[in-house]
């Protein structure tokens, strides 16, 4: 039974006086415990949206939320937002983006990571404190004694991703949610980050949703990785499959824009034509049609299902790349 | 993490070099908001100035009985004598600044003045300030319909000039003692106030921390009162010193008007310079100076003070 089923997922942005936006369109996906199922496109395609509507934290006026989120057989999206409260960070934890705003800046760091533990195991603040300790211990900051008792702005980019790390997994959770967590660090660090997560998300059996636009991050590591594209998944696949043989022109796209080293010298970088703006309604047939270098006839018209493929893949698209081409 | 320290191809002296090396290049830690920003404050000529001030004034209120050199409601003999329509004695022997038109000590008056004012002053931005972060918090941390609401009372409020407010305020209380000054003054300041708090609350409102913190299941109350509420203070704080200044005067003003304290015996500057500084002003002019004076370096030390801490609670200026 997996852990987390999202089905049907779907958030519509409504605003009066404008078109309602599909944001998310129907994303389904499961996440098995202790695995990390990565989800990967590029901005505007509906991964961040994804996840605050899993953790309910969408605004409740101007948006529309339907599908169901199940959490060990529990639907989160009926819960009542009192009750979700309960399971959010005890049950699931979230690393936010930017680390420096993700903290309060008027209070001591040891305070913050007390907080939870306080709020979800009735711990008093003097208990909680003492185990804060051990925990930025744990995520590799040094000296927590005296780190504790600092603020946010005198820890450097890292460390405060390391403390919200600390502060996300305080409660061991079963599910850890991260958006995008390294891209507001430098190269140097991030690779540090994604190490510390690798390691604790294994040694603790936390199951790792990966939030990324980063294939270097989802090839390091996801076991299974949904390609979003204009709030639909285009392709699922496990990841070596993923970067072996990727069958959607967009996941292919993607690919090949990454610089290689071993490129030849002058060769030029490939790049995805237009921008995820230059969309049609999925309604009408493939959105990433207009901006497809294989696209033909029978992609616009009627809307692309997606088919499972072999190893519990999935794939939406009419006229997908063939299976030798090399990456 | 792998510190330098535990570098294995070093020998067991050149590590702990490394550690004593990094240990002595590391920064204090834990310097409050509060704490940083008052050494900034200290290094702050303006903010000296001012808080000098303002400590000579509360130092001259608290201790007015040892300050003065007269009981500032007796009348001297020796003043009631010289006194006349057309004269108003000047400095004696015994009386420094000479005498009131009642015959009082003018000194002592003015010593006891500062109680006062000041106890006026402090009182209606106290009142005004947390009336106004009530309102405030609650517009900002509900949001809605209570926001609507508070929103449009302030904005009637607003729509009023101050003074015009505070007057009409004091008119309708049936008898006017020092308390509807205060009372007056501090309403006329809850608008401001509320809309100052409520703004930055709604920014906190849609801050990453604040989402971080709801992700992390913190129930509604302590996001508000633990997360938006301190983050949004900086700017009501530096208001209220501010609006100290303000208040001094709009009290003084009601007072000038008549609609302040009727209380003859009770001496505050607004009045002295209302009543007596305006009636006798050219008898003897001194009686509207002095309180102007005193009003007007009081008001100057708050506003040197507030603006210095509002610059030394600005982020942008940490470290």
């Amino acid at each position: 039974m997996p852990l987390l089923d999202v089905r049907d997922l779907s958030v519509v942005f409504q605003r009066k006086g404008t078109a309602p936006v599909r944001a998310v369109d129907g994303v389904s996906f499961t996440v098995e415990p202790g695995q990390t199922v990565g989800l990967v496109g590029e901005s505007g395609c509906g991964k961040s949206v994804t996840s605050l509507a899993i953790m309910g934290l969408l605004p409740r006026r101007g948006n529309k939320v339907t599908g169901e989120v199940l959490f060990s057989d529990t639907d989160l999206l009926k819960l009542r937002p009192r009750d979700l409260r309960d399971w959010r960070g005890r049950d699931i934890g979230m690393i936010f983006q930017d680390p420096l705003s993700s903290l309060n800046p008027v209070i001591p760091l040891g305070v913050q990571v007390a907080e939870v533990l306080e709020r979800h195991q009735g711990r008093t603040r003097q208990a909680a404190l003492k185990q804060a300790r051990g925990l930025l211990d744990a995520v590799g900051i040094p000296d927590p004694a005296r780190r504790l008792k600092e603020f946010p702005h005198q820890l450097s980019g890292g460390m405060r991703q390391r403390a919200l790390i600390a502060i996300a997994l305080a409660c061991k959770p079963r599910l850890l949610i991260a958006d995008e967590p390294t891209t507001a660090l430098d190269v140097t660090i991030q690779a540090q980050i994604l190490t510390l997560l690798k390691e604790l998300v294994d040694d603790s059996g936390t199951a790792l949703v990966m939030i990324t636009h980063d294939l270097g991050v989802v090839a390091g590591l996801c076991d299974t990785v949904n390609v979003l594209y204009a709030g639909k998944v285009v392709e699922r696949a496990h990841r070596h499959d993923l970067f072996a043989e990727p069958r959607h022109p967009y996941t292919h796209g993607l690919l090949q824009s990454v610089p290689r080293l071993d490129a030849d010298r002058g060769e030029r970088l490939h790049q995805i034509r237009g921008s995820v703006s230059d969309n049609i309604p999925w309604s009408e047939g493939c959105a990433f049609a207009p901006r497809c270098d294989r696209v033909i006839d029978d992609c616009i018209g009627d809307t692309v299902p997606l088919e499972p493929t072999y190893r519990a893949g999935a794939l939406r698209c009419t006229n997908p790349v063939p299976k030798e081409v090399p990456v | 993490m792998s510190r330098p320290g535990g570098i294995s191809t070093l020998a067991d002296h050149k590590r702990r070099r490394i550690d004593e090396l990094i240990a002595r290049t590391a920064e204090p830690g834990g310097v409050s908001l509060i704490r940083d920003a008052g050494r900034r404050l200290l290094r702050n000529p303006t903010a000296i100035v001012g808080a000098v001030i303002i400590l000579l004034f509360l130092i001259i209120a608290i201790f007015a009985p040892l300050v003065a050199p007269h009981d500032p409601v007796q009348r001297f003999p020796e003043l009631t004598r010289d006194l006349t329509v057309d004269s108003i004695p000047g400095a004696t022997a015994g009386h420094p600044l000479g005498s009131d038109p009642l015959g009082r000590d003018f000194a002592s008056r003015m010593i006891y003045g500062a109680r006062q004012t000041l106890f006026v002053g402090v009182l209606a931005t106290l009142i005004g300030l947390l009336l106004g972060v009530l309102f405030g918090a609650l517009a900002g941390a509900f949001g809605g319909w209570v926001d609507a609401l508070v929103m449009r009372l302030t904005d009637v409020m607003l729509a009023l000039p101050s003074l015009l407010l505070a007057i009409t305020l004091v008119a309708l209380a049936s008898r006017s003692t020092q308390w509807t000054v205060i009372i007056a003054v501090a309403v006329v300041n809850v608008p401001i106030f509320a809309r100052l708090l409520r703004g930055s609350m709604l920014a906190q409102r849609e801050s990453d921390h604040v989402l971080a913190a709801r992700a992390l299941g913190v129930k509604r109350r302590d996001i508000v009162l633990r997360h938006m509420l301190p983050n949004s203070l900086t700017a009501v704080i530096v208001q209220a010193t501010l609006t100290f200044a303000v208040a001094i005067l709009d009290a003084a003003a009601l007072s000038f008007l008549g609609l302040g304290d009727p209380d003859i015996n009770r001496a505050e500057w607004g009045l002295m310079l209302g009543v007596d500084g305006v009636r006798y002003f050219e008898v003897r002019p001194e009686l509207a100076y002095y309180p102007a004076l005193a009003i007007i370096v009081v008001a100057l030390g708050f506003t040197l003070l507030g603006e210095s801490i509002r610059e030394a609670l600005d982020p942008k200026n940490r470290r």
